[in-house]
């Protein structure tokens, strides 16, 4: 079972990062609220985009068929795949088909959840992350701690070590103008040998069997337009309706993510290239059994857009790498335990469920409550410690008997007031670890009441 | 107006001054307070670890406590929250009737004047089951028209300076049992909140939950910051600073 609770503990040592790391974080978020401030109809954008995301999840079946009907028509192969290892299969075979070699990637967190690097390098192939901050993580042999800014973990002094070691940049240079442009010239020169893009998908249109793909910094479009043969991997869950609701989406999306009025390049997929070859991957890996869980079924809303990572201050100052699953935060944490729960029972505990993540999300996912929910869960599956269930049955039992109660309160506050320091402040109270207890009254609330009152 | 008064276990066993205001306050501004004498514990610290079945049976106690009452008000967001949460499923009739405190002055009794001072720069922590459970301000998320049910109180408690933070609404970090769950974590909401008072010159931090400033309060006596906490039912009861809230007498050795 993943701690995060421990992982937490070790990123928080380095408290002079957890410092950065948080405020790096808590910049986003207050991008995002000056973002959509500008908006007069934000509150109704949510409402709307999460209605749309409703209507999709109630008839998910046949937006898919019809989906899958309009992309073939436009010349697109279309995949259907159930699990990780079968989008793995499928893009493994669709290379080995075209004798291709190398892959250049751009935009895609369902492969990192699907682990398509791993599966292609065992067999040989060259794979390459475009994005800047995937490339950085991909040297680093790590995965992305966060889903919108993959190394936001990484200081730009350790992105110039790796940047050395790899692509031969000065030692000790750290000027993030002179290592973008490293990474730059590195990235050309992959792109124009590239013989197969894929990218991920932020929407697919139902109506017209076309998708949207929305990035920064363009490597999606310079991937996809030099390779011949073109591949999307998507979620079964990234469908809308009609080319109209994309005006809903791409207004909060850029804005919840970093505060932008719309990423630098929001590109629309139709056909295959003149001569190229599109193929579209869908993938289901535990989505369709999500979508039974009628208490869960909404964290498939999501449009990946971090919102919820950037205010949570639990992963501010924890990091992405605390909880041990693809994607972090408390989407993460509600997505997770979907998975499977017994390895990531610990995550909806990685919460103060202050429910900030609820309000910040452009979809109007519930994430607090399914996070309390989760908890719910785990502990009926008894995958909650027996000493916490224990102790939590104790709490029960005495708080069900008001004399018992008030006796052992007494007993406590007097206890607290006559013992010895280190009697009360050992290994065994995490409480006062770092924090003083309340100071210990001679007469609970209670007592003065019947004094004076009764 | 018959009230029957929720007092939270930890606020009866540690702060019973809290309580003191909260009954004093309400009876000042024209309710008859009843506190039914069988209370004990809303339930929350079970139901938040992931057994909610646990804590219905401090529920049958709250439902069985307060039978008959016209309203039933607490000085804290959370722990009136968990209860109307879980009376949803109880007593559709019981959960209308639960009111924290603050809201209970601002909705019900719709106060008018407070008849007390306070004269100190405050700082006022925004507990997050008060703000984006009960709806007592509007998150800095949501992009409606501006209410802060709290701050309205205060404002009216003269010679008061409300000082503005850096972060309006973030979480202290307590959580219930994660405060010793996550303890690093945890710890370090609260050291980060506790920065922010202090560097904006705040001289009190009060809030709506007790618990919040239960642990905000031992890490500012662990540190021996100058720095008080106070519930905002003793501010708006004009209890003052008393010698003994001072942080560094009460150290203990």
């Amino acid at each position: 079972m993943i701690s995060h609770a421990k992982n937490a503990k070790g990123f928080l040592r380095d408290q002079e990062k957890t410092t950065w790391h948080d405020a790096t974080l808590w910049n986003a978020r207050t991008n995002r609220d000056r973002g959509s401030q500008k908006v007069a109809e934000w509150e109704q954008l949510r409402e709307l985009a999460s209605q749309i995301k409703n209507n999709v999840l109630s008839q998910l079946d046949d937006y898919l068929l019809q989906f899958e009907k309009n992309a073939v028509k436009n010349g697109a192969e279309v995949y259907w795949a159930k699990d990780a290892d079968d989008h793995n299969r499928i893009i493994g075979e669709i290379l080995k088909k075209h004798r291709v070699n190398s892959l250049v990637k751009s935009k895609s967190i369902l492969t990192e959840e699907c682990h398509l690097n791993q599966y292609l390098e065992k067999q040989g192939y060259e794979v390459v992350d475009t994005d800047l901050g995937e490339r950085i993580v991909q040297f680093a042999k790590q995965p992305p701690s966060h889903i919108v800014t993959p190394a936001i973990h990484l200081k730009k002094e350790e992105i110039g070590k790796l940047f050395h070691e790899h692509i031969g940049t000065d030692e000790g240079a750290s000027d993030p103008q002179y290592l973008t442009e490293a990474a730059r010239k590195h990235l050309r020169e992959k792109f124009l040998g590239s013989e197969a893009a894929l990218t991920g998908v932020n929407f697919a249109i139902a109506e017209t069997g076309g998708f949207v793909v929305c990035t920064n910094e363009g490597n999606a479009d310079m991937g996809v337009n030099i390779a011949p043969i073109q591949i999307a991997s998507m979620g079964i869950e990234k469908i809308i309706p009609k080319a109209e609701h994309l005006g809903v989406f791409l207004r909060l999306l850029a804005r919840s993510a970093t505060g932008q009025s719309i990423t630098n390049y929001t590109s629309h997929f139709h056909q295959p290239k003149p001569n190229g070859k599109l193929f579209i991957v869908m993938v289901d890996n535990g989505r369709s059994d999500l979508l039974g869980k009628a208490d869960f079924k909404n964290s498939l809303k999501c449009i990946r857009c971090g919102a919820c990572m950037n205010t949570c201050p639990v992963y501010k100052r924890s990091g992405g790498y605390s909880y041990g699953y693809t994607i972090p935060g408390p989407i993460g944490s509600v997505l997770a335990p979907a998975r499977d729960l017994e390895k990531y029972a610990n995550l909806p505990f990685a919460s103060s469920l202050c429910g900030a993540c609820t309000n910040v999300c452009p979809v109007k996912i519930d994430l607090h409550d399914q996070l309390y929910k989760w908890r719910q869960e785990a502990a009926k599956k008894g995958y909650i410690s027996t000493s916490k269930k224990w102790s939590m049955q104790m709490a029960g039992w005495v708080f069900s008997h008001p004399k018992l109660y008030r006796f052992l309160g007494s007993s406590a506050r007097l206890m607290l007031r006559i013992s010895p320091r280190f009697m009360i402040y050992n290994s065994l109270n995490a409480w006062g670890k770092s924090r003083e207890l309340p100071k210990a009254p001679k007469e609970s609330f209670r007592d003065w009441y019947l004094k004076n009152k009764n | 107006m018959k009230v029957g008064l929720f007092i939270p276990c930890y606020i009866d066993q540690f702060y019973p001054n809290v309580g003191i205001a909260t009954l004093q306050l309400l009876e000042k501004y024209g309710a008859e307070v009843v506190y039914p004498l069988n209370q004990t514990c809303c339930g929350q610290p079970m139901a938040n670890t992931g057994f909610e079945n646990i804590g219905e049976k401090s529920i049958d106690l709250v439902v069985k406590n307060f039978h008959g009452m016209d309203f039933i008000v607490g000085p804290s967001g959370s722990c009136v929250l968990h209860l109307k949460e879980q009376l949803k499923h109880r007593s559709s009739e019981l959960q209308n009737k639960v009111f924290e405190l603050c809201e209970f002055l601002t909705d019900v009794v719709k106060i008018k004047a407070i008849h007390a001072e306070f004269p100190y720069k405050v700082g006022l922590h925004a507990s997050c089951h008060g703000l984006r459970g009960l709806g007592l301000a509007t998150p800095s998320e949501l992009n409606i028209p501006r209410i802060d049910k709290p701050r309205s109180l205060l404002e009216k408690v003269k010679r008061i300076q409300l000082v503005e933070l850096s972060r309006k609404d973030e979480c202290c970090g307590f959580g219930g049992t994660f405060a010793v769950n996550e303890e690093a974590v945890s710890v370090r909401m609260g050291n980060d909140r506790i920065e922010d008072h202090l560097k904006n010159g705040v001289e009190v931090i009060t809030a709506t939950d007790m618990s919040c400033l239960m642990h905000l309060e031992g890490l500012i006596v662990r540190q021996k910051k100058n720095l008080k906490v106070m519930h905002i039912a003793e501010i708006l009861n004009g209890n003052g600073i008393q010698k003994t809230d001072i942080p560094k007498k009460e150290y203990r050795k």
